[in-house]
């Protein structure tokens, strides 16, 4: 429970104005603060008190208790591209992120690797960013992904290391896979973390987004090992080492029976334009509502081959039909992170701007000078995207001839 | 048949802020509302309901939340659903994913028991974590789908659209089974009429405390939580970018080129 120290509580209503479920409030008879029943202890309030009149009290668990637990496991997610597996971006990036935690602790890096017999000639590469050891599980029953297969082999795992940290890519299969296993295992789990870090008690500091990116959260898991998180693709950098390690590869015999899985695949459906995946793209040409027509969207194509970029688009134009989900950018599509982010007749609802304000150059073109694009665009046009696009087109074509 | 959705009430996220200056939040008459996704999975529960007539399909509502989230499931009801069951104890508060889906699996298991299919919204949109369901899944030993945006029920296995990175899949799973939806039914959705919310106000919303599921104190709430808020604080502010006046679109395109050719691009 929410406890209140009334005679520190001076009646600021700082604590008022920061709950997010409108739960505390300065009861105008006494002028202290007042907790209601929606609290949900989330804790806005006690780190806005200048006072220390607020407090919530804690179960504590010694740390000695969870020093037996070492190593840093992440989950090396493969996808195929174009017929090819390769391990997806984001697992470089997590081993990035390990490299630096590990200024702090200095435990092994491992990767788990699940998929079909012959994957071993991929894992190479692992080595060059930061993997101490990886290993490897291959099975028939583990070529589709499933939740019920990834969960068993992965638990199995972890059982049998002891890691401090396990961490997954916050993508599609990862987010549905990291809370089977945490259930599984009774473990806390942070969602969606855009930021890790060690703190003087050694535990992981898991930062991520609420409400829609208007707040962040540092969470802790004191007293579960490992602790978990699934991370957002496109937060972290990859660090190539000059040197790889040394290949240290251990197979992990995999026992798994077809009726372990319970969920069948009878059908997959891709086509040729959703193969692009917009997560990776370093340039990402975006458009929205404010295109007009769906032939429109022809224009935006053009621009996107002549700066050689991927053409993403906001909610707005999945639903009207005019463009497929999988290119959608934002809180119900994807996370990206380019170099170049052009968003085009895009207002920039908060819904949308989650989905890529990280990314490094942020470019709009919108009509209305009030669109809320405008406040994380590094570079913004007030006009007619109509006007001003064709222009553009016509400059990058004469500097083509000019320098040739 | 026996449907549960699960749904949860939250504030309406475009509207809590960071007051830069004080670092506070700033809520300007947040309104709760019944999470979007979650009213996704009751269309889609209903929309099975209106396409199996034989299999008699009975559809129950349940949260975890504060006695306020009761708005949220007579909505619920209104747009269709049967029954409903509040969790709702001052103990309950502070519960993590963790806490939140034992408490959803003792609250089935204890007051509705047997169950064929649990649609679920594919994310809060407050914590945006997507991870109840799942966690609630395994905690019941029962397979989980994600990301479904159409559901049919063959006998006694469902066929799941699922979106996938690069297009969809269909999957089959035997029930029971839980599955999230990602997007409602494409059937135009019906808004309540004057009857339907008369007539939710008949049907049953039981409120139910953490002494009738004979939960200890120490599996619930912030003391059944593994992880833990520890700070809330703003996003950094990005420093403000040039904007110009793209009237003259000559100069305005020039303009981009330049800044684009600072950086290299073009
Ligand atoms: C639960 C939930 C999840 C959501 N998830 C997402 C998500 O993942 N991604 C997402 O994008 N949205 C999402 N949304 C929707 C979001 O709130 C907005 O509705 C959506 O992003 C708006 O899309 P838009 O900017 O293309 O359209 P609009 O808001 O209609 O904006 C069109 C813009 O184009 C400008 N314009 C018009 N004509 C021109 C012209 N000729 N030249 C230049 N500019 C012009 C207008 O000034 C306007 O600003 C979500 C909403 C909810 C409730
Ligand atoms: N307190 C709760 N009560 C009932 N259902 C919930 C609760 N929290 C989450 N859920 C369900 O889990 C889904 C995903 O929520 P979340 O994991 O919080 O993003 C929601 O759309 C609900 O269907």
């Amino acid at each position: 429970m929410l406890q209140i120290n009334v005679e520190n509580c001076t009646g600021c209503k700082i604590c008022e104005q920061a709950c997010p479920y409108g739960a505390i409030i300065i009861d105008p008879e006494t002028k202290k603060a007042k907790v209601l029943d929606n609290c949900t202890l989330c804790g806005s309030c006690i780190n806005v008190c200048r006072y220390k009149a607020l407090s919530i009290k804690r179960v504590m668990i010694p740390l000695e208790n969870l020093k037996n637990f070492k190593g840093i496991i992440i989950w090396g997610e493969l996808e195929n591209k174009n017929g090819q597996l390769q391990f997806k971006k984001v697992v470089y990036e997590l081993l990035g992120k390990a490299l630096e935690l590990n200024k702090e602790i200095n435990e092994p890096i491992s990767v788990v690797v699940l998929g079909p017999p012959r994957i071993s000639a991929l894992i190479d590469e692992l080595f060059y960013y930061g993997a101490d050891i990886v290993y490897l599980c291959e099975h028939e029953l583990l070529q589709e992904f499933s939740n019920d297969g990834y969960t068993t082999v992965l638990t199995t795992i972890i059982i049998d290391k002891k890691p401090s940290i396990v961490l997954y890519g916050a993508t599609i299969k990862g987010r549905e896979l990291a809370p089977r296993i945490a259930a599984r295992l009774n473990l806390g789990l942070t969602a969606d973390c855009t930021g890790l870090s060690i703190n003087k008690q050694k535990q992981l500091v898991q930062t991520r987004p609420a409400f829609g990116g208007n707040i962040m959260a540092s969470i802790l898991s004191p007293y579960t090992r490992p602790q978990m998180a699934t991370v957002r693709p496109n937060t972290f950098s990859k660090i190539k080492l000059k040197q790889p390690k040394k290949c240290q590869i251990e197979k992990i015999s995999v026992k798994l029976e077809k009726q372990s899985i319970r969920t069948k695949i009878i059908e997959e459906i891709s086509s040729k334009t959703e193969l692009i995946n917009i997560e990776d793209a370093d340039i990402l040409i975006s458009v929205g509502r404010g295109i007009g027509s769906k032939e429109n969207i022809k224009l935006i194509y053009e621009l996107a081959q002549e700066l050689k970029g991927i053409v993403s688009s906001s909610r707005a134009l999945v639903e009207l039909g005019w463009t497929k989900h999988p290119i959608q950018v934002g809180q119900s599509g994807k996370t990206v992170s380019p170099q170049l982010y052009i968003a085009l007749g895009i207002s920039g609802a908060i819904q949308h701007l989650v989905g890529m304000q990280t990314s490094d150059i942020i470019v709009a073109i919108n009509s209305d000078p009030e669109a809320p694009i405008f406040k994380v665009a590094d570079f913004g046009i007030i006009g007619d995207l109509f006007e001003i696009i064709p222009q553009f087109l016509k400059l990058c074509r004469k500097n083509k001839e000019s320098s040739l | 048949m026996k449907i549960i959705v699960t749904i949860k009430q939250v504030p309406e996220a475009n509207k809590v802020a960071v007051n830069p200056k004080t670092g506070t939040l700033i809520r300007e008459e947040v309104e709760s509302i019944l999470n979007p996704f979650c009213e996704y999975a009751l269309d889609m529960a209903v929309n099975l309901k209106i396409q199996n007539p034989d299999l008699k399909v009975e559809i129950i509502v349940i949260s975890m939340g504060p006695p306020q989230a009761k708005s949220a499931l007579l909505r619920c009801l209104e747009l269709g659903a049967d029954k409903a069951y509040l969790f709702s104890d001052r103990a309950f508060a502070g519960s993590d994913v963790w806490a939140t889906s034992l408490t959803l699996k003792e609250g089935i298991l204890k007051k509705i028991g047997n169950f064929d299919l649990i649609l679920a919204g594919k994310q809060a949109i407050d914590g945006d974590t997507a991870q109840v369901p799942a966690e609630l899944a395994e905690n019941l030993g029962i397979p989980h789908v994600y990301y479904g945006f159409d559901v049919e029920i063959v006998k006694k296995r469902i066929n799941v659209k699922k979106e996938t990175e690069k297009g969809y899949q269909v999957i089959e799973v035997r029930l029971p089974a839980l599955v999230t939806i990602s997007k409602g039914p494409s059937s135009i959705r019906r808004l309540p009429s004057m009857r339907d919310i008369i007539e939710a106000r008949k049907k049953p919303i039981e409120i139910i405390d953490a002494k009738s599921l004979n939960m200890s104190e120490k599996r619930i709430g912030l003391n059944g939580s593994f992880t833990q808020v520890v700070k809330i604080f703003s996003p950094p502010i990005k420093e403000a970018g040039e904007i110009i006046d793209g009237n003259d679109s000559v100069n305005a395109a020039e303009k981009l080129f330049m800044f684009l050719k600072e950086k290299k691009i073009v």
